[in-house]
């Protein structure tokens, strides 16, 4: 416990340095605060809005999060059924590349017009944005399973659906890991852009507080939203270490 | 299908290899052009030759993974489930423990869960590796990590067995091991065992028969009997274990 927190120094030490510059700066006039707020007014702002801030993380989150368990499922699902033959791989992977290149901040209008303002074009947006790397990260891991233990499998009469089970999907299991990794932030960003034109969580806020000039508010949001990411990226850490600790070496 | 006799107790016997003119080419490379070759029942050959002369080609065709172009792979009796094949690293699962490993065959097979894990214990004690069951791959070394793999193989007390250089990555003293422990298998079993390496002296100390593939187009530069006494530690010392090696190396070095 106390490596760990020894560990975790070298970290803190460009936050405290960098916290504590910014507050001196505002303080002495160097900066304005209507530009930058001082991380006291920061504090302040989060405990002002308290109930307000609490409601939107847990509408963010609950948006991010739905978008996110869409993109798992989904993804998983599209990358087997593009991993079942070469033709229907060539057929359709380039469209779902293609369907990652469209910018989700020009889109968001159109899912304002078929999802209406409110928390399905949010979950929406958290969605497109986030499925791509489920798809490229499951589609690689369950294709480049190693060519013996498929040998190994047909050898005793393994039928597709059963490789697919017993091996295919395990042993994709890391890289699939990776690609929820990527996933988990791009659906805070997803579920936030959504929120600015759909209404509703820390994207409102956001929004709101900068037509009021609230640039203190304005942070605590952000704030609020990169820890929001930070927190499900642990959680995919944590489910991670805790599937892969006996077998493979990324976690060991 | 006849569930074969448990690893522990019965011999399997072995089944007979016959190869007719067989060809294979992977686009426009030929592989292998016209190689007639016969195995019988029970005997234990080895395949030597250089890298790229299509020893494990052969062998994918032995165990019906890969199809001729021409010729045909005959193997009498020709049962299901009763070819195993080990790799030249071990590759398992490393998602399962050791005994879940040398069971996998039989899962596949459908074999239930209780039958499956008692046969995969006898087989995990014929390759000594009993008090490893619970391990994961990741926690062995490559010896025994070799040694469930080879569990694995013979866990469906397969009639033939094919290994595709399966020792090269050991250290010396693993792989002698290794080398008697197979040899004793195969001797309390009777079945078939193709063995593919390119060390001759490996090939020497295991086989009953030696064939070299030449580099080119698979064709047999020398096929030869080795009848040596009892395979064991002084059988090195043997001179007719070192004409063995010489007449073999003289073979390989004409390439």
């Amino acid at each position: 416990m106390l490596s760990r927190l020894k560990s975790i120094i070298p970290a803190l030490i460009p936050f405290v340095v960098l916290t504590a510059s910014v507050e001196l700066a505002v303080r002495q006039g160097w900066v304005h605060s209507y530009l930058v707020p001082a991380p006291s007014q920061v504090l302040r702002a989060m405990i002002d809005s308290r109930d307000e801030l609490f409601t939107a993380v847990a509408s963010t989150s609950a948006s991010a999060l739905l978008g996110f368990a869409l993109s798992t499922i989904g993804g998983i699902a599209v990358a087997v059924f593009l991993s079942s033959s070469r033709p229907i791989q060539r057929a359709f992977y380039p469209y779902a590349v293609f369907f990652q290149t469209v910018p989700i901040i020009a889109i968001a209008p159109l899912l304002v017009i078929w999802f209406g303002y409110g928390m399905r074009t949010v979950v929406a947006s958290a969605f497109v944005v986030s499925i791509f790397p489920v798809i490229a990260n499951t589609l690689t891991g369950i294709l480049s399973t190693e060519p013996p233990l498929r040998d190994l499998f047909r050898l005793y009469g393994a039928s597709t659906w059963t490789t697919l089970v017993k091996l295919r999907f395990p042993s994709a299991l890391p890289q699939i890991l990776t690609g929820l990794r990527v996933a988990a932030g791009l659906a805070v960003i997803g579920a936030i852009v959504g929120e600015f034109i759909g209404g509703q969580g820390l994207g409102s806020v956001v929004d709101v507080a900068r037509t009021q000039q609230r640039v203190d508010k304005v942070f605590a949001a952000v704030l609020l939203a990169s820890v929001l990411g930070l927190a499900l990226f642990g959680l995919i850490n944590l489910v991670s270490y805790f599937t892969l600790r006996r077998w493979h070496a990324s976690e060991q | 299908m006849s569930a074969p006799d448990s690893v522990h107790g019965g011999v399997a016997g072995g089944v007979d290899v016959d190869l007719r003119g067989v060809r294979k080419a992977f686009q426009s490379l030929t592989v292998i052009e016209h190689l007639d070759l016969s195995i019988a029942s029970g005997e234990f050959l080895a395949i030597l030759g250089p890298s790229g002369c299509g020893k494990s080609t052969l062998l994918r065709m032995i165990a019906r993974l890969l199809e001729p172009d021409a010729g045909s792979v005959t193997i009498s009796p020709d049962d299901r489930f009763q070819t195993a094949y080990v790799f030249q690293d071990a590759h398992l699962l490393p998602w399962r423990n050791v005994l879940d490993n040398a069971a996998l065959p039989l899962e596949l097979m459908g074999v239930a869960r209780d039958e499956r894990h008692a046969r995969a214990r006898a087989a995990l004690r014929e390759t000594e590796l009993t008090e490893a069951e619970n391990r994961y791959p990741a926690e062995l070394s490559g010896g025994m990590r070799m040694r469930v793999s080879l569990a694995r193989a013979l866990v469906t007390s397969p009639r033939l067995l094919l290994l595709d250089e399966p020792f090269a990555a050991l250290d010396e003293m693993t792989r002698f091991r290794l080398d008697l422990r197979l040899r004793q298998l195969w001797a309390s079993r009777g079945m078939t065992v193709i063995f593919v390496t390119h060390s001759i002296s490996e090939a020497v100390f295991l086989a009953n028969r030696a064939v070299v593939l030449a580099r080119r187009l698979g064709r047999i530069k020398l096929d030869r009997p080795l009848n040596l006494p009892e395979r064991n530690e002084d059988l090195r010392l043997d001179p007719r274990y070192g004409r063995e090696v010489k007449t073999l190396f003289s073979a390989m070095e004409e390439e």
